[in-house]
Parts: C-alpha cells; sequence; structure tokens
C-alpha cells in the first residue's frame, strides 16, 4: 500500500542542510578559519562580560 | 588574620577558592568544604555518557591541588549557617559534617570571617515520581551518573548492533527544569554516535522538553546571525534535530516515570506517555537544603535562603509580571543583603526569576524552564566574589568594585554534536547579555552583532580545547589564572 508523505508533523518543517553546508562544516581549513573567527568571538565576548 | 570558608569545590566555589589564595597574604586562612574528593569538569560529562571519556579525564582529587596552594580541605557536606555565633561560638561560623573517613558521619564547626556559599545545585530527582538513577531514568548531571549512563547506554547500542529497534528519550524530566542545553548536548551525542557506530537507522530518538519553543534553553530563546539572516535559535535547533532524525515534544512537564515509560502534561492540558528502553532526563534544580540559625539558635533559613533553598542576594526579588522582567533585577555583587559577609556564586545564588516566559497548563501545572546558570557566568561570579573579598580583606576596601551581571555578561554555548578530532562536530552559540536587555537592544534583547550560530568541526575543537583549559587551570598548572573564566 502507497503511504501519504510524511508532512504535517513538527520534524517536516525545519530546514536541513544540503551536501555543500555538510561538506564545509568539515572542510579542514574552513574550519581553522572558523575556529579563528569563533575564538575571537567568544573572547570578546567574555572580555567585556564583568568589571 | 581573617579565614574565608568556601562552601562547594565545584566551578564557581573552585574558581573563587583559587583567586582568594592567589590575591590574600599568606597570614590569611582559605578553606573549602565540599562532600566530594574530587573537582569534576561537569561540561564533558556529556561525553564520559557516550563512551567517548573515562571518568578519570574529567575529574581529578582536590586534596593535593589544595595542598599545593595550602588551602585547607575538609571533605564535608556543609549543613548550617550561622551568621551571628551563638552562645558557645562568639563568631560567625558553619556547620558540616564529614563524608568520608574515619570522621565520616561526624559534626564540626568552622568559624568564618567571610562565607562563599558555592553548592550548586541539589538535583531534585524526587520532585518527579520515579525519576533518576536507581529509579527508571539516568542523569549526566554527575560523572558517576554519567558512567551509569554510558553502562545502560552501551547495551542498548549492542541490540541495535544486533538489529533490534530501541527507542530512547532525552530531555527535561520536570515542567521546571532546566540545564536543556547539557541534555540536547547528550541527544546530539548519542545520535552522533549511533550514527558513527552504523545503527542510527535502528534507534527512535525523541527529545522532550519543557520549552514552550525549542532553542528557549531557559533564556526566553535568542535570535542569531547566520548566513545573512537573524534566526531565532528556534530554528536553529529544530535543523540540527532533524537533521539526526530526532523528534520531538515540546511544551511537556514530564510528571512520573515508570519503568520504560515517561508520563507527562502539556501546556494544553492533555496527559500523554511515551515508551523508552533507555532514557536521560535531567531533573529540576533546588538549593543544597543548608539552614540557617540566629544567635539564640533560631531559625532564621527564610531569612537567608528563598523557599527552593537558593540563596537570597542583592537581586530584586519582587514578585513582577513577564513584561516587567528587567535585567536590572539580576544581582551584580552576589553579596546577601543580610550579612554583608556572606556571598552566593554559581548556582546557588536564588535568580530575581525566570528569563522564559512562566507558563501554566489549563490545570495550573508550571511547564517553563527554570533560568539557566551555565559555567561562564559561574566561573566569573567566583571570580569577582574572590577579588571583592580579597580587596575588603587586604585593603579594607568598603565599596564592591567587581560587579558581574547576567544582564551584562555574555555566554558562550558550544554544544557538542559528536566527538573525534577531524570527524567531531559541535554546535557554537553566542548571546549576549545572558538575560535579554529590552530597553537598551529594543529589536532582539540582545547585541545582535556578537551573536553566532554555526555547526561545524571548529567547534568541537573549541569544546575540546575548553576541557583541557579548564582542567588546567583547576589543577593550578603555570599561568592559570591568565586563562579566562
Ligand atoms: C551535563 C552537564 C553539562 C553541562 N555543560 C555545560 C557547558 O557545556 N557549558 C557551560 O557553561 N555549562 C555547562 N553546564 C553547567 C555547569 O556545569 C554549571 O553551570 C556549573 O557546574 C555550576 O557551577 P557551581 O559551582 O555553581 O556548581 P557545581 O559545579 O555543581 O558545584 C557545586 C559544588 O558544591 C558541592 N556541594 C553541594 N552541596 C554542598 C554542601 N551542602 N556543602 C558543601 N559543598 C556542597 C558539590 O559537591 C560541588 O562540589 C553543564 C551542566 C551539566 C549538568
Amino acid at each position: 500500500m502507497k503511504t501519504n508523505p510524511k508532512v504535517y508533523y513538527e520534524e517536516a518543517y525545519p530546514p536541513v542542510p544540503l551536501g555543500f553546508v555538510r561538506f564545509m562544516r568539515k572542510f579542514f581549513l574552513w574550519q581553522l578559519f572558523r575556529f579563528f573567527v569563533l575564538n575571537y568571538k567568544v573572547m570578546r565576548i567574555v572580555a567585556y562580560g564583568h568589571s | 588574620m581573617a579565614r574565608v570558608v568556601v562552601l562547594g569545590a565545584g566551578i564557581s566555589g573552585h574558581t573563587a577558592a583559587a583567586f582568594l589564595r592567589k590575591k590574600l597574604s599568606k597570614k590569611h586562612e582559605v578553606v573549602v568544604i565540599s562532600p566530594s574528593a574530587y573537582y569534576e569538569w561537569i561540561p564533558s560529562n556529556i561525553w564520559v555518557g557516550v563512551g567517548r571519556m573515562k571518568q578519570k579525564q574529567v575529574r581529578f582529587k582536590l586534596d593535593k591541588v589544595y595542598k599545593r596552594w595550602k588551602i585547607q580541605f575538609h571533605q564535608a557536606k556543609a549543613i548550617s549557617i550561622h551568621p551571628e555565633g551563638n552562645a558557645e561560638h562568639k563568631k560567625a561560623f558553619v556547620k558540616s559534617v564529614y563524608s568520608t573517613g574515619d570522621q565520616q558521619g561526624q559534626e564540626f564547626v568552622v568559624e568564618y570571617d567571610y562565607l562563599i556559599n558555592a553548592t550548586g545545585p541539589k538535583l531534585n530527582f524526587e520532585a518527579t515520581e520515579g525519576l533518576g538513577p536507581g529509579k527508571n531514568s539516568h542523569s549526566v548531571c554527575s560523572s558517576s551518573h554519567a558512567v551509569e549512563s554510558w553502562n545502560a547506554l552501551k547495551q542498548i547500542f549492542e541490540a541495535a548492533e544486533r538489529g533490534e529497534h530501541k527507542k530512547i528519550l532525552v530531555g527535561t524530566g520536570h515542567g521546571s527544569a532546566t540545564c536543556q542545553g547539557a541534555a540536547f548536548e547528550y541527544t546530539l551525542n548519542i545520535a552522533a554516535e549511533a550514527k558513527r557506530r552504523k545503527i542510527l537507522d535502528k534507534l527512535d530518538i525523541t527529545w522532550i522538553t519543557n520549552e514552550y519553543e525549542l532553542g528557549d534553553f531557559g533564556m526566553g530563546g535568542a535570535y542569531i546571525k547566520q548566513n545573512g539572516y537573524v534566526v531565532p535559535t528556534k530554528v536553529f535547533t529544530e535543523s540540527i534535530l532533524a537533521e539526526f532524525g530526532i523528534k520531538w515534544i515540546k511544551r511537556a512537564g514530564v510528571y512520573k516515570l515508570e519503568p520504560g515509560v515517561a508520563h507527562f502534561e502539556l501546556l494544553d492540558g492533555t496527559k500523554d506517555s511515551i515508551e523508552f528502553d533507555f532514557s536521560m532526563l535531567i531533573p529540576a534544580f533546588a538549593g543544597s537544603g543548608i539552614t540557617a540559625f540566629g544567635k539564640d539558635d533560631e531559625d532564621i533559613t527564610a531569612k537567608l535562603f528563598m523557599s527552593n533553598g537558593f540563596m537570597k542576594v542583592d537581586a530584586d526579588y519582587t514578585p513582577k509580571e513577564f513584561e516587567e522582567y528587567s535585567v536590572e533585577d539580576w544581582p551584580e555583587t552576589y553579596q546577601s543583603p543580610e550579612y554583608e559577609n556572606i556571598f552566593a556564586i554559581g548556582i546557588a545564588f536564588a535568580p530575581p526569576h525566570p528569563i522564559s516566559k512562566p507558563m501554566k497548563s489549563v490545570n495550573g501545572t508550571p511547564i517553563s524552564p527554570a533560568p539557566p546558570r551555565t559555567g561562564m557566568p559561574s566561573g566569573v561570579t567566583g571570580k569577582t566574589t574572590a577579588l571583592n573579598i580579597a580587596a575588603k580583606i587586604e585593603y579594607n576596601r568598603s565599596e564592591i568594585a567587581h560587579k558581574a551581571s547576567m544582564g551584562r555578561m555574555g555566554a558562550a554555548c558550544i554544544v557538542s554534536a559528536g566527538y573525534g578530532l577531524f570527524n567531531g562536530m559541535a554546535a557554537t552559540m553566542t548571546v549576549n547579555p545572558i538575560v535579554p536587555d529590552w530597553e537598551n537592544y529594543p529589536k532582539y534583547g540582545r547585541k545582535i552583532n556578537y551573536t553566532v550560530g554555526e555547526m561545524g568541526l571548529a567547534g568541537h575543537w573549541m569544546k575540546l580545547s575548553l576541557h583541557y583549559m579548564f582542567l588546567h587551570k583547576a589543577k593550578g598548572y603555570p599561568f592559570w589564572w591568565l586563562i579566562p573564566e
């Protein structure tokens, strides 16, 4: 028997990443660059957190 | 000579003790009272709970470090505070009970000039019938719990490897629980580990939460900049779950667990249940249950603590509607309004109110997250309080110079979603400030340019480097104080 497509439930609505995004998430050089960017962004927050 | 007593050697208490020792001259005493022999880097329990780290990698014995630092350590549990002394003791003191060795069960008293309450949360499993280790669910809130979790989860994985289908339930185990971030992280790690073992299709994983929308994390959700859009954390969080094929139940207050079944109530008042073969549900948190007594040994617990056991500090506890919440309600000195030599830091202080909008089901059951108090504010409040006390002792400063409000402090939340130097993954999210400030940032409640939300290997490297950096710091290895909280 043919079942209807799986829609009209919560999990059907969020965006899901395609191949390129998934590739970049693990692409070493890009991630190395992101590592420094993210660290910079976190340190900016840490630095101004308290007086 | 002044004596500072720190109750609790977790993230906040250990940080406070370390900075007190660094700042105070040797004639002053720093005393730590904590029931466990170990310091635990709790965030890495997630990896213990999926078998990617051993318990010994996330904890170390405190006595060696305290011996080196010349901090007195009592492995004991504080039971009562006597801020005015009593007939026997002129000075303020704390009563505790030894939790180990020959003296186990024996009570003793330590007098103090300054007291820091850093006792963290009591894991209030009793608030939900049948919840918790030894009953019907697991926990990753301590490394021992995480070891037990892994032992149970391993059997589920082995069954799935034999081709059996198994049901996993992870999330919040009470309508008012917090710490969604940690439970969410555990869900993703289970899924990532299952994927690595090629058994993800054999597992039916469900995320159950008391949040109104996913991504609320007890801080009313947040907006993050992502790919040229401003995106609510709801979308970001749902997207990650959908990618792993994890289902979810939101607006749910779990009220009872039986073997293999969790019963919950939804905000719309309906009651339902879900079956599981393995579950890890975060309990509600309460204060550690320390009591307080006055000069004539009269009970003054209500003067120092809120009814949930968290200690009152310089917050504005006037009951307010959600619409009236302000960042100004949040404490910044963590000093008791009753006794100026008592402070409460980390999770031990009583927040003025939730950050997320409080909600009740049509039956009157509260179903919305309590405010999160993560590692960074715990470390920061530990450090600032230590510096303030040291300034009082060494320079007789009456004013409190170092302030740290969650309404001004940001937070970086790195949610691990898989372990491995080249295959690991984590979602990095930053918000600033933690408590939304709608007056100064009317559009998004926070500084949108300070936000990030991205998944990637870089996040895993950050999470892993935080693990090593913070353990280096906690062990007091060279230049530990250069590592920020
Ligand atoms: C699984 C998990 C993962 C997490 N992951 C993250 C994360 O990735 N990032 C993040 O920022 N935060 C994370 N958190 C939150 C973070 O662990 C807490 O914010 C932090 O541990 C709070 O520090 P604390 O010092 O207030 O309490 P704790 O670290 O809990 O320390 C409390 C201490 O007090 C002691 N104590 C208790 N009762 C008494 C008593 N009566 N007398 C004396 N001592 C007592 C305890 O033994 C303990 O040593 C996570 C939490 C969990 C459970």
